[in-house]
């Protein structure tokens, strides 16, 4: 086949056309996100732009500059880096668990000069485009055969293992969710889904004997009987329900939210950003932000079923489901719903990793969405 | 070239269904979130609402000024003052409460069980309820402290008030103490001050009985809180009542006196108005220092208390119950002649001793006093001559004159836990031990014996009532919050003029006529002569062999077996004014409490507090309440 499949691109495209062609509302609605999360940092900061509101505008600003560089990159480029980005992702990774810098009782951070950074974020994002390369190629037939399928398993399983053992559950499990989801969608057979499915069904009860941490047991029956430390460990769930209740149909109204501004949420400024929503926007405001998500997600949606190649169809649908992952656990989090784990809300949160992955993820998706016409032969390697 | 061949095509189909599925399940899971949304903010919002609001908002108490306790001059027994304190909020105390403790330690002392006590108090309450680490700190401490304070984070310097006795153990029998709230108080009473950390209430004396009203009513303070705890404003204001004010019948001079001339003595003794029962001193020693309870007593204090065979926790004026001994001899001689048996006419023979059936009643004097009339019996206690007397008389009308004297029930002194002392009766005797009543019972009874128990109290209240001839009863308060507690004059004794001024002249007798038994003792002064009567109540059984040889020397034996002394008297003997009872528990020979009572009358008598007029009453101070977070 053909070494050099850039050349066999149906076209190719001048910086200003891909710049016409970014999905300029896709990037409204998510400025649109963020700004109502600064708003929010503004709001929980008892109405100061210092000490998160302004900091978090710049990462904002920076991302927005890596969102259309990253779009005006030639989607077969990110193909080409798929593979090393993964590498050098696992490489970190390793490196935060031999010399990492412990924060909040767990390893997830590596100083990289000033940059505090976190791999376990990079993860995500290099293990989407290694599994989208790595699938790009595969037949519906292919992905079921069982050396592929290996292949595929130990690519999630080995970042998984180390983001586990940090430890970080709530990124461990967006990291298996999203390449289980890959694989769903190259089109491995439900042969192979069913009995997984139910073997994951008998590993929790193990999972809880043997892998989880004390923490991490500890916050589970907190969860589940949050009244039974109601000053300890079950503070965050029993305030950040009071916060969100609170709210009531139309909230308290821009700035006065309590439960945030008088400390009684830790965590406001990250994690718990939402639960200043729900309290001072009410059932209405928090119910829009879910609508203005639920179009993002759609926006992604839409963009990988329009791409032309599978690779971009992959990363486009493992981005963006990357981004509901977010939402999700988060949301169902701090709605005491499923027990507390450290995961963020996509572009609302108090956070510099977070955002700049984020934005770069949205980057990789307007790179598909600009290069939808882009075939990619089934055997090519990208362009570099 | 084909890109889209057969396979890729089925990829795609594959992609795109499998996608849409996806994007139907998160739809569903958005569903979820709004539908969690709508649960928490539309159908329990308002119960969110109402915590959210309990969260923001905190009733703070303001402690009210505790009422001060007066004497009837005016001078303050029981005071508050400033209290330097440093409290401990736990939610601040961002290196956790013991190594803020550790570091507070550092400043000022703070021992092990301080430290423990504070943990234990953190742990009852909440992470933002300040916790009182260490009270009543001097001047230098607690600038100590504040100097430090930036390093001292979750530690509050606060100045609040406690209670202060400037006389210390002088008064502690009369005043009590006030000391932290224990549970038990809780379960009691349901006054939400008693959950403020450190706050103190009455345990003892007046400051129990009158706790209510020293105490006045807690002010609130509504104020919005941060969740450390940290008032960010206040949002409503609700002035406390203070503590209303007490003044007590008590002459703080003749207190001290008192409690001086008692000494290191384990003794009692009660000094009254006669025309009143307005107690005009009232002392018991040991006692101990009310000051200790408030600070917080240690171990070793309370043991060195409740080990000391002194007993300097019982206050004896009223809870020591012993048996009355000879002052009980004029309570039979009133019932004598009430009774008609003792007419001027009436003599009793002594010879050293008397017996009924087979059982030899000895008198204290061998060889005995030989004829007697009723002052006589008195003036030398001669015990045949009450022997004699009370088996003719019959318990019942001994009875019925020791319980209008104000023996057998407690006299309802304005003080907790009064003992009611004890005059027995047939019905009694038949009931408790299912044997008919005896004369020997009688006998016994006769000189203050058997089963006859009183208290100090009730033996003053007995000699002021004789002394008066008026049925008074004790008071020791005078006035509450500037209104005199009223009180209607008392009425005549239910007894004949002429019994009660027969006793006195036997009492007058034993004091000033030589042979008396307190004749070496009398008040020789002219004009502030006293009356009275001595007693002795043995502790143990004489033996028959002390019968015959002799009773052994008090001095002679183990402080514990030795007698207990008692004296009644009042003065002045023309115009009775001041009475006073008077015990020493195993009192050494040479009568002791004769000679206490004798300079204690003598000193009240030539002060003359009666005569002073009694202090204009005070307002109670309106002061704000101190705040108490």
């Amino acid at each position: 086949m053909i070494s050099r499949p850039y050349a066999a691109a149906k076209r190719t495209l001048g910086i200003a056309d891909k710049l016409m062609d970014v999905n300029w509302g896709l990037v409204l609605l998510i400025t649109i996100i963020a700004a109502g999360g600064i708003a929010m940092l503004y709001s929980v900061a008892g109405g100061q732009f210092h000490p998160w509101a302004l900091s978090q505008l710049s990462k904002f600003l920076v991302g927005l500059v890596i969102l259309v560089v990253a779009a005006s990159i030639d989607v077969r480029v990110w193909m080409s880096l798929a593979y090393p980005a993964y590498g050098v992702a696992l490489l970190l990774l390793i490196a935060v668990d031999v010399a990492g810098h412990v924060g909040l009782g767990a390893q997830r951070w590596i100083m990289l000069g000033p940059i505090e950074l976190q791999p376990s974020e990079l993860m995500k994002i290099s293990l989407v485009l290694a599994l989208a390369r790595f699938l790009h190629g595969k037949s519906v037939e292919d992905v079921s055969k069982p050396l592929n399928l290996a292949i595929g398993l130990v690519m999630i399983g080995i970042p998984a293992l180390f983001v586990v053992i940090e430890p970080n559950l709530g990124t461990t499990l967006i990291i298996l969710a999203d390449g289980c989801s890959l694989l769903f969608l190259a089109g491995l057979s439900w042969y192979w889904i069913t009995p997984a499915l139910a073997a994951v069904a008998t590993a929790v009860p193990l999972a809880w004997r043997f892998v989880l941490h004390d923490y991490q047991k500890a916050r589970v029956m907190t969860f589940l009987n949050p009244e039974s430390d109601a000053l300890g460990a079950g503070w965050n769930i029993t305030q950040a329900k009071i916060a969100i209740g609170s709210g009531g149909l139309s909230g308290k109204g821009f700035l006065n939210g309590t439960q945030s501004r008088l400390n009684f949420l830790p965590e406001k400024q990250t994690d718990f950003i939402f639960t200043n929503i729900g309290e001072e926007f009410g059932f209405v405001g928090s119910v829009a932000l879910l609508i203005l998500f639920a179009v993002v997600i759609f926006y992604g949606i839409q963009i990988a079923t329009g791409a032309r190649s599978q690779f971009s169809r992959l990363l486009a649908m493992g981005i963006t489901l990357n981004f509901f992952f977010y939402i999700m656990i988060n949301g169902l989090m701090v709605m005491g719903l499923i027990p507390v784990v450290g995961i963020p809300m996509p572009l609302l949160s108090y956070g510099g990793t977070a955002m700049l992955t984020v934005m770069f993820g949205f980057g990789l998706l307007m790179s598909v969405h600009v290069h939808r016409q882009v075939e990619i032969p089934r055997h090519s390697g990208g362009i570099i | 070239m084909p890109l889209f061949d057969k396979k890729d095509k089925s990829r795609y189909t594959t992609f795109t269904r499998r996608s849409l599925g996806m994007g139907g399940a998160m739809t569903l899971v958005f569903g979820v979130l709004a539908g969690r949304l709508y649960q928490l903010q539309i159908r329990d919002g308002d119960q969110y609402m109402t915590e959210a609001e309990d969260n923001r908002i905190n009733e703070r108490l303001l402690a009210p000024p505790r009422g001060r306790i007066f004497d009837r001059f005016g001078v303050e027994m029981a005071n508050n003052r400033r209290n330097y304190r440093v409290l401990l909020v736990a939610e601040q105390a961002t290196d956790g409460v013991e190594e803020a403790l550790d570091t507070i330690g550092k400043v000022i002392a703070l021992t092990d069980a301080q430290k423990k006590r504070v943990l234990a108090t953190l742990a009852q309450n909440k992470k933002f309820v300040p916790v009182p680490v260490a009270e009543n700190l001097s001047w230098e401490e607690f600038s100590r402290i504040n100097m430090h304070l930036p390093y001292l984070p979750g530690v509050q310097p606060d100045v609040g008030e406690t209670r202060d006795y400037p006389f210390n153990d002088e008064l502690v029998h009369i005043l009590g103490y006030v000391a932290a709230v224990s549970p038990e108080d809780k379960k009691n009473d349901h006054d939400p001050l008693l959950d403020i950390p450190g706050y103190r209430i009455g345990k003892r004396g007046i400051e129990r009985q009158y706790d209510s009203v020293l105490r006045g009513t807690g002010g609130a303070s509504r104020v919005e809180v941060n969740a450390y705890g940290r008032v960010i404003r206040e949002l409503g204001h609700e002035a406390g009542v203070p503590g209303q004010d007490i003044w007590l019948t008590i002459d703080r001079e003749v207190q001290q006196f008192v409690a001086q001339r008692l000494g290191n003595e384990s003794a009692a003794c009660i000094v009254t108005d006669v025309a009143t029962g307005d107690i005009i001193a009232m002392a018991s020693t040991p006692g101990y220092d009310p000051n200790l309870f408030n600070v917080g007593i240690s171990p070793d204090q309370w043991r060195g208390l409740t080990e000391d065979d002194h007993k300097p926790l019982l206050n004896k004026v009223m809870d020591g119950v012993y048996p009355p001994g000879s002052t009980f001899k004029p309570v039979v001689a009133l019932a004598a002649v009430e009774a008609g048996l003792a007419t001027p006419e009436y003599r009793v023979s002594c010879n050293g001793s008397t017996t009924l059936g087979n059982h030899t009643f000895h008198c204290w004097k061998k060889g005995g006093h030989g004829t007697l009339d009723l002052e006589g019996g008195l003036k030398n206690s001669c015990d045949v001559f009450f022997y004699e007397t009370a088996r003719r008389l019959g318990i019942d009308k001994i009875q019925e004159v020791a319980l209008k004297i104000g023996m057998g029930a407690p006299t309802g002194i304005e003080l907790p836990g009064e003992k009611s002392g004890f005059i027995p009766s047939r019905a009694w005797k038949q009931k408790r031990y299912g044997v008919a009543w005896q004369q020997g019972d009688t006998m016994s009874c006769g000189i203050g014996q058997g089963y006859v128990t009183t208290t100090p109290l009730q033996m003053a209240l007995e000699v002021s009532r004789i002394a008066s001839g008026r049925n008074i009863s004790p008071r020791l308060v005078h006035m509450v919050g500037g209104e005199p507690t009223r009180r209607e004059a008392a009425a005549p004794l239910d007894l004949l003029p002429e019994s009660l001024a027969r006793v006195r002249e036997g009492m007058n007798q034993v004091a000033n006529v030589p042979g008396g038994t307190a004749y070496a003792f009398r008040i020789q002064e002219p004009g502030f002569e006293m009356a009275g009567k001595t007693g002795t109540a043995q502790v143990r059984a004489y033996s028959a062999e002390e019968h015959l040889h002799g009773v052994t020397k008090n001095a002679a034996l183990d402080w514990k077996l030795r007698d207990h002394g008692l004296f009644i008297a009042f003065a002045p003997v023309a115009q009775p004014k001041y009475a006073c009872a008077c015990i020493v528990e195993h009192g050494s020979d040479g009568h002791p409490q004769v000679l206490m009572a004798r300079d204690i009358l003598l000193f009240t008598q030539k002060r003359d507090p009666l005569g002073m007029p009694a202090a204009y009453p005070i307002k109670a101070a309106s002061l704000p309440g101190s705040p108490v977070r």
